[in-house]
């Protein structure tokens, strides 16, 4: 027990509050892959909406508290690239050279990331027959390398997407343009209104001449944006986090593949 | 004005960026196993058509085939063997040269990596001639074929005055709504002859 | 007018803005194309990276060599500390040699100093022969993007400008017709011109020659014909070696338009016989930029377009939606180092996507500059007072969590009663074309807290979430 890795949940604020449901599939699929979790609930919000903006003097108490909450914890696991991005890129600013920061950013990932890498667990039983169309959202695309973008040169790899083929019955569509953005972007969605939902309309756009059924992203704030512009014009696709899918497509399976990192292997 | 030069150079000294390496360019760049065939692919593809000869006599029948050459009234010709009705080194004004219908001239060597054949003014009064021609002709011998640019700037030397220009293709433009127009300013049409030997 | 104004004017005519898009997104996926051809591409772009790191760390002593090189070729190289000094100095050779009539080919630093209007107003006609610098200048309007000036007209709009100007048929819209017309009329220009400027795509420090790249052949029939060249260029466009041009050759067009090489590379070392070739080498804030770590990177720029093709927000809110003489992502970096009161808003008309920086051939991080400019326009105080205020509001509550907890839990206990016209009030601009996300009764570490306590069953399956109809 007491070798065991302490692994913290980080839940970003606008998941903690409006997609709870996220939260918990996190913390289910996680339970079933053997890894206990703790949710230090002091936890808000890790700042990136105010860093995003330039008032970094309103995003720095905010990265300090993350790391006080934080820096106990082997391996930081969170449902969302963007926040990720934030801690591991964008935190130097205000913790550069604190003791226990290099290991903080080291340690914290997105969720897919720490079950593909850390967990080394690349194939998930389960079932999920359903037209999926995959949203890269960028920050865990881009900051994070979850997957390879379409505009460098080299070998083609997608963190998020293996974890998802894995699934049986699973049908991933093919977008005409596999990883423009969606135009959410914090503040942007707001202040650049007009031409974020275009932005938005257009990715939904190729979901629907691609056929897919259930829109999905590893980033919430993504989906929030696109799941507002679908109710609005009434479209018949629907959105989850890539988190719930693993989730409810694991529910009833009897084992997971394991990798060799992890000792633990039992369904909870 | 030798006060701007000091200005600038002194503003530039005072805000000293970090020191870093010039790179090595000796990498494994990219080979092709028939650098010829991958030029000619390639000059198809910007446009132009790429003719392998094996002699003079034949570039004049090639040229003979073409419709471009058969209706020009003035043609140029600087290529040994090939004939012309203009006399280049008589022209005084490179002006006169818009009247040009078609040219033959000399590359001095072709890059496979993009089509693209080196040509240069020497020994050519009027460099506009490979510009201002309707069509254009370039004649490059078939080994001097190079893979790609840096083995093409290991071939060049600059060390006195002179123009010297790499061809790709006729003169194109996209600039309205992005669709492809062949003969914007320059030559309508390029032919570059691969001369064996 | 800030940019989310100008391209919400721009998206309103959503056939138009997606017209646009497309056009844009056809040339990204020529890049694409041809990028995936070369093995070595990302090799390439770090070794272009490499190279302009260290000229700048460098420059006075690069800028030294070349124009002694350049001199001792006899090149007349003058020395502009910014916009004035340039076009004084242009029209100064022009007038001692009686100029009236000059021919150029496209330069954004002639852009960015605004050099034709003050020559015309100096009685010195200039006719812009890129077709697209061409098409743009007829209308009198400014490029809307730095390689293709004209992307954002149509052909009919085309057709009937030279309709009006050139007499061409009315309704003639096909575009080979109406290139053949811009050529037949370019070239009588050509044919008249007293001298020809032109731009700089990369100068030599090793060699004191300069390399203008062009399409059409524009710049070479504009300065082979008259006796006088003058070539401005902004000092960061040196490079150490003319072995270095293969690296940049290669990536230029390529991330460009999706060439292999543009169709004519020309290569200058001094003045052609007879003639006379001045150059001129521009600071116009460049140096300042070199002194700043953050910024310091946006000086490798090659001028190629390709973060404007591929950024998401350029294809949709065109090149005018910046008002500034680079737009774009890029142009959203050194705009604001110009005049950060003046362009306060284009580092915030950016999704912060990063395409721009994967796509950049020579790693320009530029969606990193771009957020280390809202740091820096928000810094300055030019940050809206609005935003700032939400940010430190929202920071302060984010500081406590039994706040930020209680205020999440009225929010999600008041929202569901609110009527829909002041949820959706036109102050929500979220709301204007999106449904806000619906509000569960309970948030995560409420549930979670009930989970732990024994509410779950024996898989770890949650208890489902209540949601507010």
């Amino acid at each position: 027990m007491s070798n065991k890795p302490r692994v913290g949940l980080f839940i970003p604020c606008y998941i903690d509050q409006f997609f709870p449901q996220v939260g918990l599939a996190t913390v289910e699929i996680l339970k079933r892959l053997g890894v206990a979790v703790d949710f230090p609930e002091a936890q808000t919000c890790c700042g990136q909406p105010m860093a995003n903006t330039g008032c970094n003097a309103a995003a720095r108490p905010l990265a300090l508290k993350f790391f006080e909450v934080f820096k106990k914890y082997d391996h930081v696991v969170c449902p969302s690239g963007s926040c990720v991005a934030m801690v591991r890129h964008h935190y130097d600013e205000y913790l550069e050279g604190e003791p226990g920061f290099e290991e903080l950013k080291r340690n914290t990932f997105e969720l897919c990331e720490f079950i593909h890498d850390v967990l080394a667990v690349r194939q998930l039983e389960g079932t999920f027959p359903h037209r999926v169309g995959l949203h890269q959202s960028c920050h865990g695309l881009r900051e994070l390398r979850l997957g390879s973008s379409s505009e460098i040169v080299g070998e083609s790899y997608n963190k998020v997407r293996a974890l998802l083929a894995s699934l049986e019955g699973i049908e991933l569509t093919r977008l005409q343009r596999p990883d423009e953005c969606c135009g959410f972007g914090g503040t942007f969605a707001v202040s650049e209104e007009a031409v974020s939902s275009m932005m938005g309309l257009d990715r939904i756009h190729d979901h629907e001449q691609a056929g897919s059924e259930i829109l999905t992203a590893a980033d919430m704030s993504c989906l929030m944006h696109l799941d507002g512009l679908i109710r609005r014009q009434h479209k018949p696709i629907r959105v989850m986090h890539v988190t719930e899918i693993l989730a409810a497509a694991t529910r009833d399976a009897v084992r997971i593949v394991p990798g060799e990192l992890e000792p633990s292997t039992t369904v909870p | 004005m030798t006060e701007s030069k000091q200005a600038i150079l002194s503003a530039i000294r005072g805000r000293n960026a970090p020191a870093a390496p010039l790179a090595d360019l000796k990498r494994d760049w990219i080979r092709y196993d028939d650098a010829q065939r991958q030029f000619a692919a390639v000059l198809e593809s910007v446009g132009g058509r790429c003719v392998a000869v094996a002699s003079a006599a034949e570039i004049s029948n090639e040229l003979a085939g073409m419709p471009a050459y058969r209706e020009a009234g003035q043609i140029c010709s600087t290529v040994p063997g090939v004939a012309g009705n203009v006399d280049l080194p008589r022209v005084a004004d490179p002006h006169e040269l818009e009247s040009i219908d078609f040219a033959i001239l000399p590359g001095e060597f072709a890059v496979a990596e993009n089509g693209a054949v080196w040509v240069t003014d020497e020994g050519l009064p009027h460099r506009v001639v490979f510009f201002i021609a309707q069509h254009l002709a370039l004649v490059v011998r078939a080994s001097e074929v190079v893979d790609n640019m840096h083995q093409a700037y290991e071939r060049l030397r600059f060390s006195k005055p002179g123009f010297g220009a790499f061809i790709s293709g006729p003169s194109k433009t996209a600039d309205i709504e992005q669709s492809l127009v062949i003969g914007a300013h320059g030559a309508r049409s390029l032919t570059v002859f691969l001369l064996a030997g | 007018m800030s940019h989310a104004t100008l391209a919400a004017q721009f998206v309103a005519d959503d056939q138009r803005a997606h017209w646009h898009d497309q056009a844009l997104w056809f040339v990204r996926a020529k890049r694409d194309k041809m990028a995936q051809a070369l093995p070595e591409w990302e090799l390439l772009r770090e070794t272009a990276a490499q190279i302009k790191a260290h000229t700048v760390s460098r420059l006075a002593d690069y800028l030294e060599q070349f124009a002694e090189r350049a001199e001792s070729l006899g090149v007349k190289v003058h020395w502009a500390r910014h916009t004035a000094e340039h076009n004084q100095i242009v029209l100064d050779i022009l007038r001692s040699h009686e100029v009236t009539r000059v021919v150029k080919s496209k330069s954004m630093l002639t852009e960015e100093c605004h050099l034709n209007p003050f020559l015309q107003r100096h009685g010195i006609e200039v006719v812009d022969t890129d077709l697209g610098e061409w098409i743009v200048q007829l209308r009198g309007e400014p490029p809307s993007h730095i390689v293709l000036p004209a992307i954002h007209i149509k052909k009919e709009e085309v057709g009937q400008l030279f309709h009006e100007r050139l007499g061409t048929e009315k309704g003639a819209s096909e575009p080979k017709y109406l290139a053949e017309a811009a050529r037949r009329k370019l070239r009588e220009c050509f044919m008249r011109a007293e001298a020809g400027i032109t731009g700089v795509n990369f100068a030599v420090a090793e060699t004191g020659g300069f390399v203008v790249c062009t399409n059409e052949g524009n710049a070479d029939l504009g300065v082979s014909l008259p006796k006088l060249h003058i070539a401005c260029m902004g000092i960061e466009k040196l490079i150490p070696r003319a072995q270095d041009l293969g690296v940049f050759l290669r990536l230029l067009a390529r991330s460009a338009t999706g060439q292999p090489i543009t169709t004519y590379s020309s290569h200058f070392h001094g003045p052609r016989p007879g003639g006379e070739l001045h150059l001129v080498l521009v600071d116009n804030g460049r140096s300042d930029l070199l002194g700043s770590d953050e910024f310091r990177r946006s000086l490798n720029c090659i001028r190629c377009g390709a973060c404007m093709n591929t950024c998401p927000v350029y294809r949709r809110s065109g090149g005018y939606s910046y008002a500034a003489t680079i737009p774009g992502p890029i142009g959203s970096i050194l705009s604001p180092a110009r005049d950060a009161r003046m362009y306060y808003s284009l580092p915030h008309a950016c999704s912060l996507c990063g395409s721009c920086t994967d796509v950049c051939p020579v790693k320009i991080d530029i969606h990193h500059q771009l957020l280390t400019w809202r740091r820096e326009i928000a810094a300055r105080g030019l940050l809206s007072w609005h935003k700032r205020l939400a940010m430190r509001g929202a920071s302060f509550v984010l500081r406590r969590t039994w706040l930020y907890v209680l205020l999440g839990k009225m929010m999600r206990g008041v929202g569901p009663w609110l009527p829909r016209w002041l949820l959706y009030s036109p102050l929500n601009a979220w709301g204007k074309q999106r449904e806000l996300p619906t509000f569960p009764r309970r948030s995560f570490r409420e549930l979670y807290r009930n989970q732990e306590d024994g509410q779950r069953d024996r898989l770890g399956r949650p208890p489902s979430v209540e949601r507010s109809p």
